[in-house]
């Protein structure tokens, strides 16, 4: 329960944080803001990982689990290099 | 200190660059670099995932590891950037379906469950479904592949989406309950099965325009299915990487509610656009086409001009001729800006993308707000592929369904050229007076090709 409670914490200022940061965010960056949250929506790929690697864990359990990691890992890879695809293209040119 | 409090504080140093990279995402100079440094403590988090003491089966990862990789570096680089909501949309899935996947195989792993791991073990599930299905639908939708981009209504529509929640929840309280029952499997899949279904019902009603609404929020859904899965491994990382995606997509979905007028229900109830709605004004005045050597010498003649970009400037793949006319305008002494509404395309943000890819300075692109003071001062405004977003109607017609929308105010310009295929109406199905004023021009043809004709003006000189 105690774990719980701290995780818990943890979300409430996670959710603040991320209304403090995104919203400073200009509308010009919004579709490579959007793909690069794509990329970090990709970090359930630890949750896969400990899924797929669990030794005592059944076949099924681990097959799912690697699945899993293969869904997370085309959002990292897909969104961080699809984002940096993008910036890449931003540029101020001179006059 | 052990090796796992070793690996925990790698954890946190990642949500420390995850939350800087978004941070330098305020300005287009650092967001690269933003970016880089958020990637950066992916990689990271992944390799202290490897050394985690539970973790001792590596096949199964590496297998998904090298799989995932490979199709995600090929998205990355063969999605053209016309294609960018699409492929955010199938991201947003993709997302949603890991969170899925993993609720799963810890069920399988650790059937026996207290209430809460139950309790989560659910709301991953159904947040993941939902997020799955609904994506797939959202791109099926903006390929217009399979379904169309109009929104489908049936009788009882509400009901029946009613009849899937209250069965989600009801099966919600009897797998809770007992996750170690013979039947929780069969609970838990039906779950699965009917959040799959609530995905596809939520989304159909939806129509294409409304689709970067429907983007935004899956977006969100998809860092609320990280988060929850977060609960279900108790994996912090997790948890702030998810909240603030959710969070990013929250901010997101209630910007484009804003920018047309529309509450998140109204836009999630749907149908919006799927008929003739009437207007309460009578469209007065003529349309007056012009060709383009008549379009050349207005905008020649220009000290300033502002351009209107639409989704139909992605459609027609414009983005590289509209900069070739630029380049000829600014040769010419005329000030060139573009103007863009938040709505503008199919996903906020689209396009500043297509303009950017065709090399056009960010400098050059004013937000709405920025733009429609210094209206009076415009020579020519010309609007390409757009519709609702410039329909004077929305501030002058109450009885339009547009009313009350925030507009790009092209009407203030001294002169507007129109490019359109058509006289078709825009995706609120409403008249836009706009065409039909006094110092409006109609310029009818394909975005492409008109622009290429103004370019070719520009190049002989009018002759």
């Amino acid at each position: 329960m105690e774990v719980l409670v701290f995780l818990l914490f943890i979300l409430v200022l996670s959710i603040f944080l991320g209304f403090e940061v995104i919203s400073k965010v200009p509308s010009l960056l919004h579709t490579p803001l959007m793909s690069g949250s794509n990329a970090i929506s990709g970090i359930t790929v630890v949750g896969a990982m400990i899924a797929a690697g669990l030794g005592e864990g059944n076949d099924l359990a681990a097959m799912l689990g690697g699945a899993a990691v293969g869904f997370a890992m085309i959002n990292v890879m897909g969104g961080y290099f699809v984002t940096d695809r993008m910036l890449n293209m931003f540029k101020k040119k001179d006059k | 200190m052990g090796l796992e409090s070793l690996l925990n504080i790698v954890y946190i140093l990642s949500a420390i660059t995850f939350i800087l990279g978004f941070k330098l995402m305020s300005s287009p100079v650092s967001a690269r670099r933003g970016n880089i440094i958020s990637a950066v403590g992916m990689g990271a988090a992944i390799v202290a995932t490897f050394l985690f003491p539970e973790v001792v089966r590596y096949q199964y990862i590496v297998i998904g590891m090298i799989s995932g990789s490979a199709i995600g570096l090929l998205f990355a680089y063969r999605t053209p950037m016309t294609g960018m909501p699409q492929m955010v949309g199938l991201l947003n899935g993709f997302g949603g379906t890991a969170s899925l996947l993993v609720a799963w195989a810890e069920f399988i792993a650790h059937p026996h469950q207290s209430y809460f791991g139950g309790g989560i073990l659910w709301l991953t599930a159904i947040i993941g479904a939902v997020t799955f299905s609904g994506s797939m639908i959202a791109w099926a939708k903006l390929e217009e592949r399979f379904i169309s981009g109009k929104p489908i209504m049936y009788t009882g529509q509400r009901y029946v989406t009613m009849a899937v929640l209250a069965g989600i929840a009801t099966l919600g309280v009897l797998f809770a309950m007992n996750t170690a029952a013979p039947e929780a499997a069969q609970f838990l899949g039906v779950v699965t099965i009917l959040a799959l279904l609530l995905g596809i019902l939520l989304v159909i009603p939806i129509g294409g325009a409304d689709m970067p609404v429907v983007i935004c929020l899956l977006n969100s859904y998809s860092g609320m299915a990280a988060c929850a899965s977060g609960f279900i491994v108790q994996n912090n990382l997790l948890i702030v990487a998810g909240a603030i995606v959710g969070a990013s997509g929250i901010i997101l979905t209630l910007i484009m509610c804003k920018a047309m007028n529309r509450s998140i229900a109204n836009v999630f109830l749907g149908g919006f656009g799927s008929g003739v709605q009437a207007s309460g004004m009578e469209v007065v005045g003529e349309i007056k086409p012009v060709k383009a050597d008549e379009a050349y010498l207005m905008l020649e003649a220009a000290n300033s001009v502002v351009i209107v970009p639409g989704y139909g400037l992605a459609v027609s793949q414009a983005q590289h001729a509209v900069r070739e006319l630029m380049e000829a305008m600014e040769k010419n002494g005329t000030e060139v800006r573009f103007a863009i509404h938040p709505v503008a395309g199919r996903m906020p943000g689209h396009m500043n993308v297509l303009l950017a890819e065709a090399n056009i300075s960010y400098d050059a692109m004013v937000e709405m707000d920025a733009v429609n003071p210094t209206m009076e001062t415009v020579d020519v405004c010309m609007i390409i592929g757009a519709n609702d977003v410039v329909n004077p109607a929305a501030q002058e017609d109450k009885a339009s369904p547009l009313w009350g929308m925030p507009i790009i105010e092209s009407h203030r310009a001294r002169t507007v050229i129109v490019m359109k295929r058509s006289m078709g109406k825009g995706f609120a199905g409403v008249e836009n007076p706009l065409f039909f004023r006094n110092n409006t021009r109609m310029l009818f043809g394909d975005a492409k090709a008109s622009l290429q004709a103004l370019v070719n003006e520009f190049k002989g000189g009018g002759a």
